[in-house]
């Protein structure tokens, strides 16, 4: 059986969960994938191939009472790489429990870990149309003939599933692509695209190919070099994807990361900073395309503002945090990263963005982002691919790339000027470890200034 | 390991028709089983206990100069030779627009066995002992009430890799890795400072549990903790043009993506270019480029003992030896596996790597050393007029073609007038690559060396995070760029 079966998931789970003694309760979670993967280089195949891949993550508590007869719970985990083939999964699992039966009595009580409950299950299945393997070298590769295109392209069903001793069960399986691509000029300019769905149309791939290759004519035009200092600025929705990322990656919005000093979101909290009253950040799953349903089973909800006009409205709070500091669990994950980011659009029409810019920069994609003063909310970064110095609404030339480094406080603070009014989805298309599912839905930002510095 | 790679081969080449031209020109399997252990604990309490256990195999086919690959976790002959049949029809579909005509040569027949050097293996300590020991950690840290947070960390791997193919493969590495850290938060009014061990999960090495029960362990909780007090009440790093010590714990930053990333040949080939990037260096600067100062001396070098990414060889197969790169500050070689080095004529070495089973092979850093000089810490700062010292990489940033950096560090110490005389917060600095390197003023010697790594390099579509080692002496850079932190 398949390890993108429910059937199959749910067999192995029952037969954990019955094979618990008093005491004992058990979370299960299961990512898998069968994907293929085509990276191209120069539109040749540089590497082919398939993963057929999956993890089983068992969290394992052990209860006991203690004098005043308060439950302590000790909690341990492994995770395992499942094959498919049920008496070596099974025996696999079992030899596990029975390592986590030995392991968790021994460790410290932990005073912050959740027993699993059953608030309700879900079971979301979105089929794809996907390319055959077999056919995806050609599907790909033909149509790019005659340009300069590098990329990866990813496709394949995914699973994310979870299943607690409690008796609940969520799953979640999509079979989707993602074709990360870009184009280049014979100087190494570059465009960005993705196109990605769940259903392959060769004309619409076409299309997509057309569209990048227009948009890369743009940079045939020498480069422009910047002086350092301070511009107006524009950013695609993909250059504010990054800045999401960084959030992301970076737990900014996690209830535990305020509390322990490592969030530059304590600085809204503290009344310290403030951000626009045009920026508003959220959790929305109404997508559809990530699982609302935590490792630990809990349902997040559909929309949870973050960021509400440049208030910081609601963090991240998982259970773990929910009894660490006495806070409202609201089915964050335990790492209280974002999974299903949303920036809300403003009035700024795609057909007055350069008008509106006048003259400044106009930055398609920004690149490697990191916090160059974490506390003081400064990030740095670089332009990347699309890059243009823009005079009087008109694009002048590319630029060659800079670097900036100002603060989110400025950035989607004071010098916000507005936001387009859609807001495009960035889907994910991340693999390290395991194909990443969702994306991020995004508009473009209108800065009024930006700090270069190299 | 089981010999079910053995078997596998065996029947596909019992598969091959008698007579008939060969189906493939080369198979071979790559079986990986890792189990990684992370003990976390923060605060005192217990925030992870977990342990992952990874297997399955690669199998790859070369057919009209074309490589395809299938990675399973189904651990059967039966299913391994599904997985290889799969490898060589995906191969021979993508042949028609392959990106060079590969042979044989760049998978050759390797047979030998390595194993990590290991003191004190690491099933020596009950995880219940571990945890204490975490837990005592955090206590120690914790000696003020101004340190608001306390963390303590291990991360310890054993994995077995088996490689056996049709030109004769049938070798074995076995490694032994430990990754060790702990971390002090302090706060002071608004003000709030980390100071970890070595910045980033620096600590990382090859062995077993001597390198979580050093001598030293105690004393460098004391630092930790005792720094992160000290930065609540330093004062910015100041904003200027100004001499640069960088500390071995910064400098393998500094050599990993200045140095390492733009030498590694597929990004010089592009293969890079739509995720990590492209690089500075062209082909014909192989040979010619003057890369820094002639006190710069980089090699490539996976016979350190102990170094975190030691091995005997490669996943294409191809023998590991320690090559320079870069001498006297002239670009000699790139960081390129067989494949690459087929492809662009440049000589590289055996750094063709896979994060797992479940990835493909490509250009990786290994261990990346900057060879040790002659000058002492003391009279590295003695020749300081002004400048500030930095040690523990806490934030990174360069661009796609390994242009203009900008690196932050936990802990920073200004000189004035050849000696330290204060602790400054948020130290700073950055530059552009080659100009950066040819300020390199002085080297310091083998006592000022040390022994990083980092289990994080990120690279590669799809993606892998892979082990990389980096060994430095503390170093002197002219004129740069240094600056602080806040708003």
């Amino acid at each position: 059986m398949s390890l993108n079966e429910r059937g199959y998931f749910e067999e192995l789970s029952q037969r954990l969960f019955g094979a618990l003694h008093g005491g004992e309760h058990l979370f299960l979670n299961l990512a898998a994938e069968q994907t293929q993967f085509l990276r191209i280089n120069g539109a040749k195949a540089r590497q082919i191939g398939t993963v057929a891949d999956g993890l089983l993550s068992m969290t394992y508590l052990h209860e006991t009472q203690d004098s005043s007869g308060k439950s302590v719970l000790r909690k341990a985990s492994r995770n395992i790489t499942l094959s498919g083939i049920s008496y070596t999964d099974r025996a696999e699992l079992y030899e596990a429990l029975a390592a986590l039966r030995r392991e968790a009595p021994t460790l410290p009580p932990d005073p912050y870990a959740t027993l699993p409950a059953n608030p309700g299950a879900s079971d979301t299945r979105r089929k794809g149309e996907l390319l055959a393997i077999d056919a995806a070298p050609e599907a790909l590769l033909e149509p790019a003939q005659g340009a300069d295109i590098a990329g990866i392209y990813a496709s394949g069903p995914m699973v994310r599933a979870m299943a607690n001793s409690a008796g609940l069960l969520h799953w979640f399986s999509t079979e989707s692509f993602t074709f990360d691509y870009s184009l280049y000029t014979p100087s190494q300019r570059a465009v960005k695209a993705t196109f990605a769905g769940q259903k392959w149309n060769q004309q619409d791939y076409s299309r997509s190919l057309a569209a990048a290759r227009e948009r890369l004519g743009q940079l045939e035009k020498a480069p422009r070099r910047i002086e350092r200092g301070t511009y107006r600025a524009y950013l695609a929705p993909a250059a504010v994807q990054e800045i999401v990322n960084l959030f992301s990656g970076w737990a900014t919005a996690s209830e535990a990361s305020l509390r322990q000093g490592e969030s530059p979101f304590r600085k809204l909290r503290a009344g310290e900073a403030t951000l626009s009253p045009r920026f508003t950040l959220s959790e929305d799953f109404s997508e559809g395309l990530v699982p609302r349903f935590n490792s630990m089973g809990e349902l997040a909800p559909e929309r949870l503002p973050l960021i509400e006009r440049g208030q910081l409205r609601n963090t991240l709070v998982s259970s773990r945090s929910a009894k660490e500091y006495g806070a409202i669990a609201n089915g964050a994950e335990e790492s209280e990263t974002l999974r299903a980011p949303a920036i809300g659009t403003g009035s700024l029409k795609e057909s007055e963005i350069l008008a509106r810019l006048g003259t400044g920069l106009y930055l398609s994609n920004l690149h490697y982002l990191n916090w160059s003063d974490k506390q003081g909310g400064r990030i740095t970064g670089m332009t990347r691919y699309a890059c243009f110095w823009v005079e009087k609404g008109r694009i002048v030339a590319p630029i060659e790339n800079m670097r900036f480094d100002d603060t989110i406080f400025g950035l989607l603070g004071s010098a916000l000027e507005d936001l387009t009014e859609t807001a495009a989805y960035e889907p994910e298309t991340g693999s390290y470890y395991l194909r990443q599912l969702g994306g991020s839905r995004v508009p473009g930002a209108l800065l009024s200034e930006m700090r270069f510095t190299l | 390991m089981s010999d079910i790679l053995k078997e596998a081969l065996a029947h596909l080449h019992r598969k091959q028709p008698l007579g008939a031209p060969p189906r493939a020109e080369w198979f071979g399997f790559r079986e990986v089983r890792e189990t990684t252990t992370v003990r976390y604990v923060r605060d005192g309490i217990p925030r992870e206990n977990d342990v992952t256990v990874s297997k399955g195999v690669m199998a790859e086919a070369l057919v009209n100069g074309q490589f395809g690959y299938a990675a399973t976790s189904r651990l059967d002959p039966e299913s391994l030779v599904q997985a290889a049949e799969q490898a060589l029809e995906q191969a021979r579909r993508a042949s028609r627009w392959a990106i060079h005509r590969f042979t044989v040569a760049e998978r050759p027949p390797v047979t030998r066995d390595y194993a990590s050097p290991v003191a004190q293996p690491l099933g020596g300590h009950s995880p219940g002992e571990l945890n204490a020991l975490l837990v005592e950690i955090c206590h120690k840290l914790k000696r003020s009430p101004k340190i608001i947070r306390t963390s303590a960390f291990t991360q310890t791997v054993e994995m077995e890799m088996r490689t056996v193919s049709s030109n004769g493969s049938d070798a074995r590495q076995m490694f032994s890795l430990i990754s060790v850290d702990f971390e002090a938060t302090a706060q002071e009014g608004s003000i709030i400072q980390k100071r970890t061990d070595g910045g980033l999960r620096g600590n990382s090495r090859q062995g077993g549990w001597e390198f979580l029960h050093t001598a030293d362990l105690w004393e460098r909780v004391e630092r930790v903790a005792e720094q992160a007090l000290e930065l609540v009440a330093a004062p910015e790093c100041p904003t200027e043009v100004a001499s640069l010590i960088l500390k071995p714990d910064q400098m393998m930053l500094q050599i990993h993506e200045s140095i390492g990333h733009p030498l590694e040949l597929d990004r010089i080939l592009g293969d890079e270019r739509n995720y990590a990037g492209w690089s500075f260096v062209k082909k014909e600067d192989f040979g010619t480029l003057q890369y820094g100062s002639p006190l710069m001396n980089v090699t490539f070098d996976p016979t350190v003992p102990t170094e975190f990414a030691s091995y005997a060889f490669d996943d294409s197969g191809c023998e590991a030896t320690r090559e320079y790169l870069i001498r006297e500050g002239k670009l000699l070689r790139g960081l390129g596996g067989l494949e690459s080095q087929a492809r662009s004529g440049i000589p590289g070495v055996a750094n063709a790597r896979a994060s797992s089973w479940n990835r493909a092979p490509i250009d990786r850093m290994a261990n990346l050393n900057l060879e040790p000089g002659d000058s002492s810490l003391e009279e590295l700062i003695a020749s300081v007029e002004r400048g500030v010292i930095m040690e523990a990489n806490r934030s990174w940033s360069i661009d796609d073609f390994r242009n203009k950096f900008q690196f932050g560090c936990e802990y920073g110490q200004l000189i004035e007038n050849g000696r330290i005389t204060r602790t400054v917060r948020n130290p700073n600095y950055r530059g552009v690559t080659v100009p950066f390197w040819r300020s390199l003023k002085k080297v310091g010697n083998g006592a000022t060396r040390g022994i990083y790594g980092t289990p994080y390099c990120g690279k590669g579509e799809p993606n892998q995070a892979i082990r990389v080692g980096h060994a430095s002496p503390a170093c002197l850079f002219e004129n740069i760029e240094i600056f602080g932190g806040a708003s």
